[in-house]
This record gives C-alpha cells, structure tokens and sequence, in this order.
C-alpha cells in the first residue's frame, strides 16, 4: 500500500567509528543511546507486562478456572498495573523524549548529561527491584494503586508491600531527576530561531509532560514515605484506630495518579502530532490551539482527581465539582481529536504502518474519552465503579491511546534511531492483529461491566451472562500476543535487514530530519538556525506549506542562507574532526545509582528482625552515594 | 552574560566556540539556575503535601501529649502542652538571620577582587569576606539544627515519639524532613566554604554559590511556614 522509496546507497549504521562495545554502554552520557537502552529495557518490561496480562485472561477464560491461585492473581494485576505504568509507558515515553528532545529543538545532547545516565539507571534498578520478586512469589498484591490501610503491616504483614513501596519510591526519583533535566533542556538549549511557538509539537506536549512530573511525583512520594514511616518505623499516617483518615492516601495517590494519566498519554499525542503531519502532507492544522489544549489538559489534570473516589461520599459538594471539572478536560482533548482529523483533511494521505497506528489512536482514544466522560457523573460512575466497564474504559485510552501513540512513534522514528526502516508487510500484520486484538480483548469488557461484573477478582461463577464476554476478551488477549510476536521480529529483524532510511524516508519537516540516521554523536555539525515550524518542508517542497500560517510571523522569505543545513552521510565526520567538545563517558551516574539502591534496599533488612544489617546497608549505601556524589561533581563534564 | 550573547552572534549562528563554560544558551541564563527553580517548585508541592497532612490530622489525635493543649491520662498523668514556643522563636530567628548572612555571602563573592571605594569602614571591609558569611551562614544552620535536636529529645523525654498519637507522626515526619534539607544545605555550604579557602571563589563562581543561596532560602521560606502553621496558629 505505503511505497517509501528507499536509498540505494548502503552504509553502515554506525560507521563514523564510535564505540561500541559494552562498557561504552554503560558509561554513556550521549542521549541517543540512553534514549536506547530507554527502549530496550522498558519494552522488556512491557512484554513482562504483556504476559503478566496472558496469564490474567487465562485464569478469567471460563468461570470458575483453577489455572492460577487467587494470591498469584493479585500479585498478578498488581504487576500488570504497576509494570505497565511505571516501567514500560513512562520509560517509553522517557524514551523518545532522550532521544528527540534534543534532536527536535537543534541541540547537541540535554543539559546534564550524566543527570540523565543516573535517571536510566536509577529507573532500571527500581525496576528489576519491584519486578524480580514475582519469580519467588512475593510480589506486591495490593492493586497498583496500593490503598492505605490495606496496605499497612496490620492488614498486609508480608514483604509484598515493601518491595512496591520502596521500587516506587525509587522510580520517583528517577522521574523527577529526568524531569528536571528537560526543563532545562527545552527552555534552554533551543537552536537559534526556535522559539517556543516553532517547537515541534511532540516536544510541546513533552514540556507540558515534565511539569506534570515535577508537580505531581512530590505528593504521591510523600504518601509512600508515610507508608514507609509507617511499615517500618511505627508511626501512625494510616492507623484508624489511632484516629487517621482512611482517604488520606486515596487523596494523595490520586492528585498523583490522575496528572500521572495525562503523563501517560500526552507524549502520545505528541508523536501522532508528527506522524499525521508527515504523512498528510499538511501542517498540523491549529498548532497554536494544540498547544494550549495540551497545556489546558494538564492544568486542569490537577483538578479532577476526586473522580476516583466517587464511592467513598465525599459529599454531593465535592462530587459536583469534580464532576465538572472532569468534564471540561473533554473539551481540550476534543479539540485535539478534531484538529487531528481536520490535519488529515484534503491531505495527500499515505498509510504506512507509522499512520495507521496514530490514526488508530484518534479513534479508540475517542471511545475510551467517551466512555471517560459517561463516568464523571457521580451517579453513572456509582453503578460502574469497580466494574470491567472501568477496566475497558482505561484499557481504551492506554492501550487504545498511549500504547498506539508509542507503536506509531517506534515505526516513525526506527529508522531514525538506527538508520533502517520497519519492514511494512510484518509491520501491517503487527498492526492489523494488534487492532483486532486489542478490540476484541477490551470492547466486550464494557457489557461485561455493564452486567456487573467486578474488577479485580481472581474468578467468577457461570450463568451469570458473563462467560462469552470472557472468552472473547482472552481470545483477543492471545491475539494481541501473536500481534507482539510479529512486532517483535520486525524490531529485531529491521535493526540490521530493513531498507537503509537515509536522512529523511518520510519526508517530514521538523530538525530530527535533516541529520543523518542514526545521528553522529554530535547531532548537527552546525547548529541550525529556524525560521518556521517545518523547516525542511521550507527548504525543500516549499509549496507543501505555502498559504499556511506556521509561524511565517513576520512571513520572512526563506533564503538557503538562513535556512536549515542539510547534512548528508558522506559529510559524516567525528566530533574530535570537527572541533564540537562532547561530555566525557562515565561510570559515576552508575555508580550513584547503586550506591542510592543500596540506601533503599537496607530497610529491607529492618522488618526482617537485621537492624545491624539495615544500619550497614542504609549508612554505608548513602555514604558511599554521597562520596559518588562528591566524585561526580567535582570532575569535568568535558 | 554580555560575552555570552556576543559569542554567539559573533560566531556564525549557534556556531559554538569550543569553549567550555561558554555554551550558547537560549534565555541566556546557566542551566543550573533553571534546573535549581524546576526543584525548588518540587519542593514546594513535597512540602505543601506534608504540610497539608499536618493540617488535616490536627485535633485529630486520640491520645497525648498534644501541641497546644494539656492533656490527662488515664492513670491521671498530666501532660503540659508540648510545643515550646519562645525557644523555637529563637530558633526561628536564627534560621532567618542565616539568610541574611547568605546574602551577604553572595554578594562578598561577587565583589571579590574588585577594589575597596575610598574611605572604606571596617563593614565595608567586612562585607567582603565571603569565607566569614558563608561560614556564619553555615554555623547559624547547624546551630537550628542544635535547637531541633534539642526539641526532639525533650519531647521524647515528655512522652511524645513518632508512634505516639499522629500529632507526632506528623510533627515529627514534617519538621525532621525540613530538618534534613538544612542538614543537606549546612553540607552543602561547608563544601562552599572548603572550596573557598582552597582555591578561593570570586565573580566567576558566582552560579555555585548562588544556586546554594536560592536552595538555602527556600529551605527558610518553608521554615516561616511550618513555624506559623504549627507552632503559632492553636
């Protein structure tokens, strides 16, 4: 269907040279390849997460199934959900904004480099910390949302609990440290002419992502530190019988949890918003309006996230007012919605695998957001609260949204990473089974709900309407299994048989373009200077945007002079060759990393009747992270 | 800042000059200074969280010794209200005359090496002693921090520990957590002060102690706050 014509000329993925081997790795401080082993580890987290899910729908196939316990099946939902938001959406989404901030705003790398390393492997071993304890079957079990009391020593005295609660409480730190570093990378280090009204609208919506983080990762790391205070140390954050709320934890997870949805999806829409562009041929239609909805979505994340809590009664003032607001989120991302669609209007429209992957995100985004706003009315939301038809809604905006966004965003810019192209016969099958897939596994569960069908139940008795709506959604399941199979043979597959990208395959038109793929270390040999959205549609196809306001402000004339320098393969040169100084490879971001983990780790020891061993392990571990700390700071970045 | 903007036109646009410490950056400023406010607002919604729980689970302690007011067990002990208000206003005063010493101290470091004006006094003098202000600043902290230690263990000694009630929870939660950030700040300022009589810091150094100073009066400003809202307010 989609025909990109390919380069003949073949060259070597890496050929200017660089290193690498394994230690090059571990000690790099280059974006790209953190942005790398972002991908990598997150989509093995993501195929963890993908059979943790497997297993689930097995045990649900029929009524009354004995396939696993019911104590594995809480471990089991538990990890879906904790794996699925925090190690494998986030980092993927962490994955594209490392390797395209830069990229997109004409930088040479983020504004701390090592910064960057420690939060990849502060994410990596928060994230085998909260997953390897499945294997012995103590992993945490009390839903990824983890409610107090429930999860206090009176109520869950096994070790689940503190592996959850130390892993996140890991992970946060990981997330605010990146965060603090794109802040500073996109307000500071945009090229020349790139203001903020040019910037590419994946790294808009990424900037608005950032701020999400930074506000919203505070409050839930105070209530898993209560928890913590609590589990280990006695105190009385979550104890009823010493007077303590029971929504106090409910409250502070969920004005985390709810900002933490808009972290989940608004990268997404970021990368649908460079792939329909692309493949229309067409700005993306109201790019000012785009921006503001994204940042009108979450501003007004911060104020929705009662919604939650509809059933614990609040009282009719409070659901009211949540209720509201959660409806007037509908309105922003509306806008988004039409303004995709209206992208795509009179476009000369290509269908590559990339286009019906964000394509597919318009409309099983668009079901999820119905059925979102069906349940911000507090009496609708009564009757489907904790019901499947909860669960269908937010596997549609998830998996219908988030996951479909990524999938888009990993055909788009594969070939841009290591300089080949997916291959579109697999990628159609991976698409057309995943679309199949996920449909059939998730819109049954909305009758299935609507029967009354609850969440989070290990098993079921038969007759009770539900048995077909079960054995479709596994079915689907096992399709959505094949679907990745295929996924996975075209990713392993293109890497080094894929037809050679060369800069540009797609002829799209933002910065990330116009440098040779994969990017030398460097990025651009010289720094750009931008005059408009689309630069390289300025330079190159000049009609693609000609009568369209993309903030020709000043509707300058567009001169090669001025205009962004293309730079072809056979110019590839090494930074040393051109003078650019890069920050040196270091072992030390590792190495504050574990030391840090080692911290954590100790308190593990104190519930376990070893207080010397915790005092070891938690002093020794933060003295050791502060003299890392020391060693860091003090040597040379380049 | 003026050879910032000037390298970066003079040289072919974002043409970088290979020098280190010379990046071109787009608001002009160091990255420091942006990521050190991308914290600081961290902080903010950290501390705004824990002060927000402090304030809901007040009056909410079943048993005592409570803040404000006295309490009777049920053996028919009495327990005065715990919080000592004069000696924390003390405290109070020296975290905030810290600050002042912490202006003072960038300032010294900035005007370092620049010549006295004629008929300089002795504070004129004084003013430009940056290891005497960073020190003082330093001393000022870990002496707040000598004041809380000393109110923890008093408190202990009166009954009240993090397992007591949730006044305690929370009281002790939220001021050893603010209690910590000037341990990190004291630190941080001691590392100033060696790099100083080391190599000495002068208008170059600028950023260092300023991204300190910001962090360090944050720490204060959230100090006013938990004094205000758990100590003054009944």
């Amino acid at each position: 269907m989609a025909s990109i014509a390919a380069p003949t000329s073949a060259t070597s993925a890496y050929a200017s040279g660089e290193d690498t081997g394994i230690w090059s790795w571990i000690t790099t401080v280059d974006h790209k390849r953190i942005g790398t082993l972002y991908l990598w580890t997150a989509l093995t987290f993501f195929l963890i997460g993908g059979f943790e899910a497997v297993l689930i729908r097995t045990q649900l196939m029929r009524p009354n199934m004995g396939f696993v316990s019911a104590d594995t099946y809480n471990q089991l939902f538990t990890m879906h959900g904790t794996t699925m938001v925090f190690l494998a959406i986030m980092p993927l989404s962490a994955a594209f904004f490392n390797f395209l901030i830069p990229l997109q705003i004409g930088a040479r790398d983020v504004a701390f480099p090592r910064l960057n390393a420690f939060s990849y492997w502060v994410y990596l071993l928060g994230g085998i910390f909260i997953t390897l304890p499945i294997l012995f079957k103590v992993a945490p079990d009390a839903g990824w949302f983890g409610y107090a009391p429930l999860t206090t020593t009176q109520f869950a005295p096994g070790m689940n609990i503190d592996f959850w609660v130390l892993g996140l409480q890991i992970l946060g730190i990981s997330s605010l440290a990146a965060a603090f570093n794109f802040i500073t990378t996109i307000i500071n280090m945009r090229a020349p002419g790139m203001t903020l009204m040019r910037m590419p609208m994946f790294t808009w919506m990424s900037f608005v992502v950032q701020f999400l983080l930074v506000l919203a990762f505070p409050p839930i790391t105070i209530a898993l530190f209560f928890l913590l205070m609590d589990r280990f140390f006695g105190t009385t954050f979550y104890a009823i019988a010493a007077g303590a709320d029971p929504l106090l934890w409910q409250h502070l997870f969920w004005v985390f949890g709810h900002p933490e949805v808009y972290i989940l999806i608004l990268p997404a829409f970021g990368l649908v918003s460079e792939v329909l562009p692309t493949f229309s041929k067409k700005p993306l239609f109201g790019y000012n309006v785009m921006v503001y909805s994204g940042i009108m979505i979450g501003f007004l994340g911060f104020g929705v996230w009662a919604h939650h809590m509809f059933a614990v009664g609040m009282g009719a003032v409070a659901d009211s007012i949540f209720s509201m607001m959660t409806m007037l989120i509908a309105i922003p991302t509306g806008v988004k919605i039409f303004n995709w669609i209206a992208t795509m209007w009179a476009g000369e429209i290509r269908f590559t695998v990339p286009m019906k992957f964000a394509i597919s995100l318009i409309a099983m985004f668009t079901i999820g957001g119905i059925s979102g706003v069906m349940h911000s009315s507090p009496p609708a939301d009564l009757q489907q609260t904790d019901t499947y038809f909860i669960v269908a809604h937010f596997h549609y905006v998830l998996f219908g949204g988030s996951i479909m966004g990524i999938f888009a965003g990993i055909y788009h810019y594969f070939p841009k990473m290591t300089g080949r192209l997916m291959d579109e016969r697999i990628g159609n099958w991976h698409f057309w089974l995943t679309f199949i897939g996920f449909n059939l596994t998730f819109f049954p569960m909305h009758f299935a709900g609507m029967l009354g069908m609850p969440r989070r139940v290990y098993t079921y008795d038969a007759g009770q309407g539900w048995d077909a709506f079960n054995m479709m959604s596994t079915v689907g399941t096992y399709i959505l299994f094949v679907a990745t199979i295929f996924f996975i043979w075209n990713f392993l597959r293109s890497r080094t048989r894929g037809a050679v990208a060369g800069n540009d395959p797609w002829g799209a038109g933002t910065l990330e373009w116009s440098i040779p793929s994969p990017p030398p270390e460097y990025n651009f040999a010289q720094i750009p200077e931008v005059s408009s959205r689309y630069p390289l549609w300025d330079l190159k196809d000049p009609a693609k945007t000609a009568g369209i306001e993309h903030s020709h402000a000043d509707l300058m004339t567009i001169t090669d002079a001025h205009a962004v320098p293309v730079h072809e393969e056979t110019e590839r040169k090494t930074a040393k060759e051109l003078g650019i100084p890069m920050p040196f490879p270091t072992a030390k971001p590792l190495v504050a990393a574990l030391t840090m983990f080692l911290m954590f780790s100790g308190l593990l020891f104190l519930r376990n009747g070893m207080p010397t061993v915790f005092l070891i392990v938690t002093i020794g571990g933060a003295a050791a992270f502060i003299a890392t700390l020391y060693a860091w700071l003090t040597s040379p970045l380049e | 800042m003026a050879s910032h903007a000037a390298a970066a036109q003079g040289a072919a646009p974002g043409h970088d000059d290979g020098h280190a410490h010379h990046h071109y950056t787009t608001t002009g400023l160091e990255h420091r200074k942006i990521a050190i406010w991308a914290f600081i607002g961290s902080e903010c919604m950290l501390f705004a969280s824990l002060i927000a729980t402090y304030l809901i689970y007040k009056g909410r302690s079943i048993v005592g010794p409570f803040p404000h007011t006295e309490w009777v067990s049920e053996t028919g002990k009495v327990f005065p209200p715990i919080l000592d208000i004069p000696v924390t206003s003390v405290s109070t005063f020296v975290l905030l005359m810290s600050s002042f010493a912490m202006v003072l101290g960038l300032q010294a470091v900035q005007l370092k090496g620049s010549p006295l004006p004629d008929g300089a006094n002795w504070w004129t003098r004084i003013q430009r002693n940056s290891q005497l202000w960073i020190g003082m600043t330093a001393l000022l902290g870990a002496t707040f921090l000598g004041f809380q230690a000393y109110e923890f263990t008093s408190f202990v000694h009166e009954g009240l520990t993090v397992r007591t009630n949730l006044f305690g929870s929370t009281f002790f939660t939220l001021t050893s957590f603010h209690g910590a950030h000037v341990t990190v700040g004291v630190l941080w300022l001691m590392t100033l002060l060696w790099i100083d009589r080391t190599r000495g810091l002068g208008p170059k150094d600028e950023l260092i102690v300023d991204i300190a100073a910001l962090y360090w009066h944050f720490v204060d400003v959230v100090w006013i706050a938990i004094f205000t809202l758990v100590y003054l307010i009944r």
